[in-house]
């Protein structure tokens, strides 16, 4: 197992020494202060901005994700043609590199960038997207249009490995296409949309990346995301707070996870 | 009749719509690269815009709007020629990524092929605990491993100069034999290269191989090492070729690791590189983004099939 001593380095070993460091008052004294750098945590405007952001990002994008590329993959499932080509686009985002089209996306949504003049001349107010609330929805598009293909694939597979003769006797029987996609399609997707959903959530915590590169270090408040905090704290060296912020962060990832889990055993059974 | 009449015009509005959001997915790539063969002229008259947004100085800018343009007025390749020949930072810049990405990717692969090999074919109660810790690992979020990445490699002296005063015997030794520069880039090449995500798909596609190919071939006399090479290996081969495209595009797109691991700008890679691209520049940035998507485009091209494969192996957590 030569993997596992890497990853004891550089992972397990330290995740234990960063849980201590959470807890004491700084580097130097070693001194046990228990939960004292937590709530000196939840004071700091910044970590309560970057947290509240990410959260909303998350509880948006993730549903989105995985209802969106649902009905793509629904979609493509009919008989129409051209289905490989259209997946082929629909995967593309998936490698290509973010920074590469930075810039079309910058020009999209400037102030006096194109979709704003569409907006115009249709009679609406244009919006300044870069520096209002309105960031977080150029930033769940970004998110959609890199992610949606992969899920995609995903609930295409799935929606292939379902049995045939299920669906004709449910036909037979007259059920609507309605009634089959919901107590039937659904019951034995319900593996993949947990997948698709950790997947997605794993990768809404990326999205610092594209945000990032459109806005660098210190964006608007609205698109302030835990990684430019953790990014921020780093250049100033708190490692307590930067502790406190991972090993919260990790927990409440366990009990996200768990939560899931626990949900797909409750349907899962059904299907056996 | 009527219900395949009906069925027919749905086909024909689902393919419709299908081709616009196809269209909508594409387009910022084909934007980018019809952008990147204009002349720089053309590219400030209709960006310039966002120019004097993203610089304090006042510069006359010709138009108010930033005109997105589908086609150039005239096709040139003089930006190519500009990154290309005369700016050697961009090419620079391009190295670093691929020094970066190209060792992570072959040694994470290496490894993968390794390890998973050990989970699936000699599965037992330990390993099966471990297995457990990487599927958590894989799930924790870049914020949460970092943390602790930072601090082995700050003790390791790969991030600032070791004290000498303070720092461990190995980081002094460390510092001894390797310059900054490597020093700098093993910081990021070495947590990456640790990265259980590849094990974690590579093991779930090598848990489907049957025994009986393994008995089979032991009956036949072949060793460990032919075991892994002769069949575990070439079964996998999508799965390989798929998992080796997800971590290099992966990688090819870092932007926190060498934020917060690289202390020394000089040696980022472009995908941080570009989003400083400096204002008087701009009429490069596109001919940049596209020399910088070209290796993943044509790993694309070249593994659709293997990627699309490898994707719909890796579902479901549990399998």
């Amino acid at each position: 197992m030569p993997s596992l001593i890497g990853v004891l380095i550089f992972f397990l070993i330290p995740f234990g020494i960063v849980v201590y460091y959470s807890m004491i008052n700084n580097p130097v004294m070693h001194e046990f202060v228990g939960i004292e750098n937590y709530t000196k945590l939840f004071q700091t405007v910044a970590f309560k901005r970057a947290a509240t952001n990410t959260a909303t990002f998350s509880l948006i994008s993730v549903p989105l994700a995985v209802i969106l590329s649902l009905w793509l993959a629904v979609l493509l499932e009919r008989n129409i043609p051209g289905k490989s080509i259209f997946r082929t686009f629909f995967l593309s985002p998936l490698m290509v590199p973010t920074a590469s089209v930075v810039l079309v996306w910058q020009v999209l949504f400037h102030t006096h960038g194109t979709l704003n003049q569409i907006i115009e001349m249709f009679g609406g107010n244009s919006v300044d997207w870069m520096k209002s609330s309105h960031g977080q929805i150029i930033i769940i598009v970004m998110f959609l249009w890199k992610n949606m293909g992969y899920n995609m694939i995903l609930f295409m597979s799935a929606l292939a490995g379902i049995p045939r003769d299920i669906i004709e006797v449910a036909k037979l029987e007259g059920a609507s296409g309605w009634y089959q996609f919901i107590h039937i399609k659904l019951r034995y997707l319900s593996p993949t949309i947990l997948f698709v959903f950790i997947l997605s959530l794993i990768n809404s915590f990326k999205i610092f990346r594209e945000v990032y590169l459109l806005t660098g270090d210190y964006p608007y408040d609205k698109m302030y995301m835990l990684q430019h905090f953790m990014n921020n704290t780093f250049n100033s060296l708190d490692y307590q707070k930067l502790s406190a912020a991972a090993v919260l962060f990790s927990l409440v990832m366990i009990v996200i996870i768990a939560i899931l889990l626990t949900i797909e055993n409750i349907f899962g059974k059904d299907v056996e | 009749m009527t219900l395949k009449k009906k069925e027919h015009l749905l086909n024909i509005i689902i393919t419709v719509f299908a081709c616009i959001a196809a269209i909508m997915f594409l387009m910022p790539t084909v934007l980018t690269l019809a952008n990147s063969f204009m002349t720089s002229s053309e590219i400030s008259a209709n960006y310039g815009a966002m120019l004097e947004n993203m610089t304090d100085d006042k510069k006359t800018f010709i138009s108010e709007n930033v005109n997105l343009k589908f086609l150039p007025d005239k096709v040139t390749f003089d930006q190519y020629k500009n990154v290309l020949l005369k700016n050697p930072d961009y090419l620079l810049k391009f190295w670093n990524s691929v020094i970066l990405t190209v060792p992570i990717t072959l040694f994470q692969m290496l490894l993968a092929i390794l390890t998973s090999y050990g989970f699936s074919r000699y599965p037992n109660k330990f390993k099966s605990i471990v297995f457990f810790a990487y599927i958590i690992l894989m799930i924790m979020p870049y914020q949460v491993t970092i943390v602790p990445n930072y601090l082995v490699l700050d003790e390791l002296g790969m991030i600032d100069t070791a004290d000498p005063e303070k720092s461990w015997a190995i980081a002094l030794k460390i510092q001894e034999l390797l310059s900054a520069t490597t020093r700098s880039r093993l910081a990021i090449i070495l947590p990456a290269v640790f990265s259980p995500f590849s094990i974690f798909l590579l093991t779930k596609v090598m848990r489907r191989i049957p025994v009986s190919y393994v008995e089979a071939a032991k009956l036949d006399g072949a060793s460990e090492l032919q075991i892994l090479t002769k069949i575990y290996t070439p079964l996998c081969k999508g799965a390989i070729v798929s998992i080796t495209m997800l971590v290099f595009i992966d990688y090819w797109n870092m932007v926190e690791q060498p934020l917060v691991l690289m202390k020394d700008s000089y040696l980022h890679p472009l995908s941080v590189f570009l989003s400083q691209i400096s204002t008087g520049d701009i009429g490069l940035a596109f001919a940049v983004g596209v020399v910088y998507m070209v290796p993943t485009i044509l790993m694309f091209l070249y593994g659709e099939d293997h990627l699309i494969e490898g994707i719909t192996y890796s579902g479901g957590i549990k399998g």
